[in-house]
């Protein structure tokens, strides 16, 4: 089998990639798919420890699938807030959104 | 260089490639179809780790739930064909160096302080041990997960309810 630490690393290479992404995005949406590429990059990592651990008792799967729950109430409730927001301020650019800036 | 290998190698680029796309393309329709390939991606190296019962509800959730959702979110409030329209913000810079300082540590950490694990060669049957897990060990914590979501449905319906008129 390939050796853990290159899913670890393809692991990491997703979550530099989704970070960037959540960053550097001013739309909105954009962030949230970005986040949600940062969800993807922990998961893999939880099951290729789950698969590599001498115990073989599951645990990291048990997890990401918690994982894969919350993001979808995470991503459910987000969009929400998008709509809400592009209704109040008709755009979704964070950048432009500064009204409790200082 | 088993076949194992060469399937992992591939899906790693696959995914690295569309995982890409998501956060550069200019167009956010097409990070959003891009975002359907790296999770497809993805649920491939969950099969590749034997890990079926993830890799079809990563395919059922995030294909099927979340970019659908995605999509919605994206034509009820952005006008696509926005052209010429800046996609990132000014910091591009700053956080260009600081994903590659976490990246390169990471990497770097992953590399010296791991020792090799051999993986044990048989596994017991994916979907029927997490069937049972979930039923007996965790099941307190899937019960707060399924209130969790009852929770955020009621949260983003109101949220995303339109405010009644006042008179």
């Amino acid at each position: 089998m390939v050796p853990l630490s290159y899913y670890l690393i393809l692991s990491v290479i997703l979550f530099g990639i989704g970070m960037f992404g959540a960053l550097t995005r001013r739309n909105a949406v954009g962030i949230l798919m970005a986040l949600e590429l940062m969800f993807n990059a922990v998961n893999l990592n939880f099951v290729a420890f789950s698969r590599y651990l001498p115990q073989a008792l599951m645990q990291g799967q048990i997890f990401a699938i918690f994982v894969i729950t919350v993001a979808a109430a995470e991503a459910a409730v987000g969009l929400a807030i998008v709509l809400g927001l592009y209704r109040n301020f008709q755009t979704i650019n964070v950048d432009e959104i500064n009204l409790m800036k200082w | 260089m088993t076949v194992t290998h060469v399937v992992f190698f591939l899906m790693a680029a696959f995914t690295v490639g569309a995982s890409l796309l998501v956060v550069l393309a200019k167009n956010i329709v097409h990070c959003a179809i891009a975002l359907v390939f790296a999770f497809f991606g993805v649920a491939a190296l969950f099969v590749l780790l034997d890990a079926e019962f993830l890799a079809a509800a990563q395919v059922l959730l995030y294909v099927g739930g979340i970019t659908i959702l995605l999509l919605f979110a994206i034509m009820l409030t952005s006008r696509i064909s926005a052209g010429g329209v800046k996609i990132m913000n000014e910091q591009v810079g700053i956080s260009a160096v600081v994903v590659l300082a976490i990246v390169g540590l990471l990497a770097y950490a992953n590399l010296k302080g791991f020792p090799a694990l051999v993986p044990p060669l048989t596994m017991a049957d994916n979907t029927a041990s997490i069937g049972k897990l979930l039923l007996t060990t965790y099941v307190l914590p899937f019960e707060v997960v399924s209130l969790l979501l009852l929770a955020a449905m009621v949260g983003a319906i109101i949220l995303a309810r339109r405010e009644r008129e006042k008179d």
